[in-house]
């Protein structure tokens, strides 16, 4: 029986594999210096920042790619991707108009772009390999002094507040991937909420690869001044191709003191076909840090997508009586492979965070959560509870816990509880007895285990992420 | 409404049941007694589909369709209702989830709209007072933390939202007190009507008293060895099963 419907439920098609036929400009493959140089010319780039890209692609070369996950990643040749590539303006006089085609492949992504179609209450800046093609609602934000904006404008027209801030909770020099983004960045979202304004929307980017045989490597960047509020969301698909295609990106906040920041991800590149054909490797730097006293950072991710998932959103708890979460369910099926976790560093006094992560592993996917929760010697009271649950599909798949624990002051309390449990045949047969099928159960068990972390995600994108779940592991269990 | 014919079932490989016959009709309750290990609830597996037991012989005709040739879900969906000797526990998945899944599954496969959830909570009060079922268990995930009381009234609860034509009530007074005992049969005794059929497996006639069966079914190896009415109950309680065995054992040995 469980051969059967292992077979049936790891049948899941990828919704969001097609491509759009549009005119896209295509830098050569290749890395060096003069293509760097061509990015920043290409976007109008100050001085300054050429000169952080420069030093960071100098630096990289000195860097070798990161072995100790929990992965089995094949080499990649970065001379052979292209690191920008933007859809063509047709017409470039009316900067507003985006090319219908455009719009269409948004549209069919569940994304409108025009705002009197938009869902209510959210606002979105849709990026198309390496660039923004549209934001909404971002007059009606700027008449409470929130920017939203692709990251390029915000280099154009608030050029302070990005040098202030980029690069400042990921330096340049932060990791191997991340020095590669910071080399070679294209395009991303920029916030800023100013003090005591409470983003009255939901802010949203949607990312979306089009164009074959090149990276994505976007750059977002949220800033929350003090007594600020925003809830941030981010989304990405792919289509399907047989090439691995690579993402880096980096994202990074900062809150304020008393300002809370809420960062919920839908992660749904394309995962790679039923052989382990294709997909994106997805290499991601994610990191805030509660700088002033009383704010709060969280991070809520549903990882459903990619052929390799490498990214541990963190938090820096910085500011006295801070608090941070990470919740997160990360889906492996097929030959997917996902090291996820978070890194919770405990700098100031009476600190909290707590983890959340629930793996679910199904055909041939493995599933690892790595986690570290650092106390620092002057963090007095630090509380850290982390909780890490593991459930697998069928008997192909692993899950793997690598929990890293570094307290050094003696008033700290850490906790971590962990547990792994299958679906089994009896909970099945019990569903099918009151009339539920064997698709519909594993979908209710599934989006049962994974209900206390879809809870914090935001109304629409909890009814996606549901969505999503059942349709990732459809025909998976045993 | 249910006929078995010379049916026999194994699990991995050792033959359980040897030759079940049993018909059942519209309106009746019937017993099924007997010893530990006589295939009583292999029976009520193969009635509901699990595929842990394998049938190799026979036939089950259930109003009209041929049962063994239906997924479990379908059985259900036809009608034929399990309350498990032993719940399943299904963490994170809250009850009111599972009987909405439940409950609209069973709408569907007769064309009906599902319910809308006005209707569906009205409809869970109202089964919830039959079995005087706490408020507090539906809110919770389904049969977690539950003792093995509440599982049992769970079961029966879910029967009344199910409404099924055979209920099939495995063991479900094993494991209770006597107050939940009699708060269990009541509510088989409410859902009782005329067009559907009630099969109560038990090893003790205790529940007996207050179920009170058309026919009694003495289960041993695999067969039914004995049939009567309620009073086989009371006279298995007095002689116990000795009395089967050697009744059964003797004309062999001769």
């Amino acid at each position: 029986m469980s051969e059967d419907i292992i077979n049936q439920v790891t049948q899941g098609e990828y919704k969001y594999g097609f491509t759009t036929d549009i005119d896209t400009e295509v830098f050569p493959m290749g890395l060096n210096e003069e293509i760097i140089r061509l990015i920043s010319v290409k976007k109008n780039e100050p001085e300054w920042l050429l000169d952080f890209r420069i030093k960071s692609y100098r630096h990289w070369l000195t860097m070798k790619m990161p072995t100790w996950a929990h992965l089995e990643i094949p080499p990649i040749d970065f001379q052979k991707i292209s690191y920008f590539a933007a859809p063509r303006k047709k017409s470039p006089k009316s900067m507003d108009e985006v090319d219908p085609e455009i719009l269409k492949t948004f549209d069919k992504l569940g994304i409108p772009l025009e705002e009197q179609k938009a869902l209510s209450g959210m606002a979105v800046d849709a990026v198309m390999d390496s660039i923004s093609v549209k934001t909404t609602f971002k007059e009606n934000l700027a008449e409470l002094g929130i920017i939203f904006c692709s990251f390029s404008e915000a280099v154009q027209h608030h050029p302070d507040l990005v040098q202030k801030y980029l690069g400042s909770v990921v330096p340049y020099s932060d990791n191997f991937f991340a020095t590669l983004n910071s080399a070679v960045f294209s395009d991303g979202s920029f916030v800023y909420i100013p003090k005591g304004v409470r983003c009255p929307m939901e802010l949203s980017t949607y990312f979306r690869i089009n164009a074959s045989n090149t990276g994505q490597f976007e750059r977002t960047l949220i800033v929350a001044d003090e007594d600020s509020y925003v809830s941030y969301l981010e989304g990405c698909t792919a289509p399907m191709r047989d090439e691995n295609q690579l993402h880096a990106a980096i994202v990074e906040i900062v809150a304020l003191k008393n300002a809370e920041v809420k960062y919920s991800t839908v992660q749904n590149w394309y995962p790679g076909d039923k052989e382990g054909k294709g997909g994106i490797y997805n290499f991601v730097t994610k990191r805030g840090i509660c700088k002033g006293e009383n704010s709060k950072i969280s991070w809520t991710q549903v990882e459903t997508g990619s052929a390799i998932t490498w990214k541990y959103p963190s938090c820096i708890l910085q500011g006295d009586n801070s608090s941070a979460e990470f919740y997160s369910v990360a889906v492996t099926n097929h030959f997917q492979q996902a090291d996820t976790g978070t890194k919770m560093i405990h700098l100031g006094k009476n600190t909290r965070s707590h983890i959340l992560s629930k793996g679910i592993s199904a055909g041939f996917g493995q599933n690892s959560y790595r986690g570290l929760v650092r106390v620092s010697k002057n963090a007095d009271n630090a509380r850290n509870f982390s909780q890490c649950d593991s459930l697998l599909l069928g008997d192909k798949c692993g899950a793997h816990t690598f929990p890293y624990m570094d307290v050094n002051n003696d008033t700290a309390i850490v906790e971590h509880e962990a547990t792994t449990s299958k679906i089994s045949e009896d909970q099945i047969f019990y569903c099918n007895q009151r009339g539920i099928s064997t698709e519909d159960a594993v979908g209710l068990i599934v989006n049962g285990y994974a209900r206390e972390v879809i809870n914090k995600l935001p109304m629409e994108f909890a009814v996606e992420a549901q969505k999503l779940l059942q349709i990732t592991l459809e025909g998976s269990v045993g | 409404m249910l006929e078995i014919k010379d049916l026999h079932a194994s699990i991995n490989g050792k033959e359980i049941l040897k030759g079940v016959n049993l018909t059942i009709r519209a309106g009746e309750i019937h017993a099924i007694m007997g010893p530990n290990g006589a295939g009583k609830s292999t029976l009520a597996w193969v009635l509901s589909g699990n595929p842990a037991v394998e049938v190799t012989h026979g036939e089950i005709i259930f109003n009209g369709k041929n049962l063994l040739e239906m997924s479990p879900e379908d059985r259900s969906r036809e009608g034929i209702f399990l309350s498990f000797q032993y719940p399943v526990e299904i963490p994170g998945v809250s009850m009111v989830n599972f009987m909405r899944t439940a409950v609209n599954e069973q709408r569907k496969y007769k064309n009906l709209e599902p319910l809308s959830a006005a209707d569906f909570l009205r409809l869970m009060r109202e089964k919830k007072e039959l079995v005087e079922m706490d408020n507090k268990l539906t809110s919770r995930s389904v049969n977690e933390g539950f003792s093995g009381g509440e599982k049992k009234r769970n079961e029966i609860f879910q029967m009344a939202m199910l409404e099924p034509k055979l209920a099939i009530l495995d063991e479900t007074d094993s494991g209770l007190d006597i107050d939940a005992l009699r708060i269990v049969a009541n509510g088989v005794n409410k859902l009782k009507r005329p067009d559907n059929a009630t099969l109560v497996i038990t090893h003790y006639q205790r529940l007996l008293d207050y179920i009170i069966p058309d026919f009694v079914h003495v289960f041993y190896d695999g067969r039914i060895v004995k049939t009567g009415d309620k009073n086989l109950a009371l006279e298995l309680e007095e002689k116990g099963y000795d009395w089967i065995k050697k009744e059964v054992e003797t004309p062999v040995e001769q």
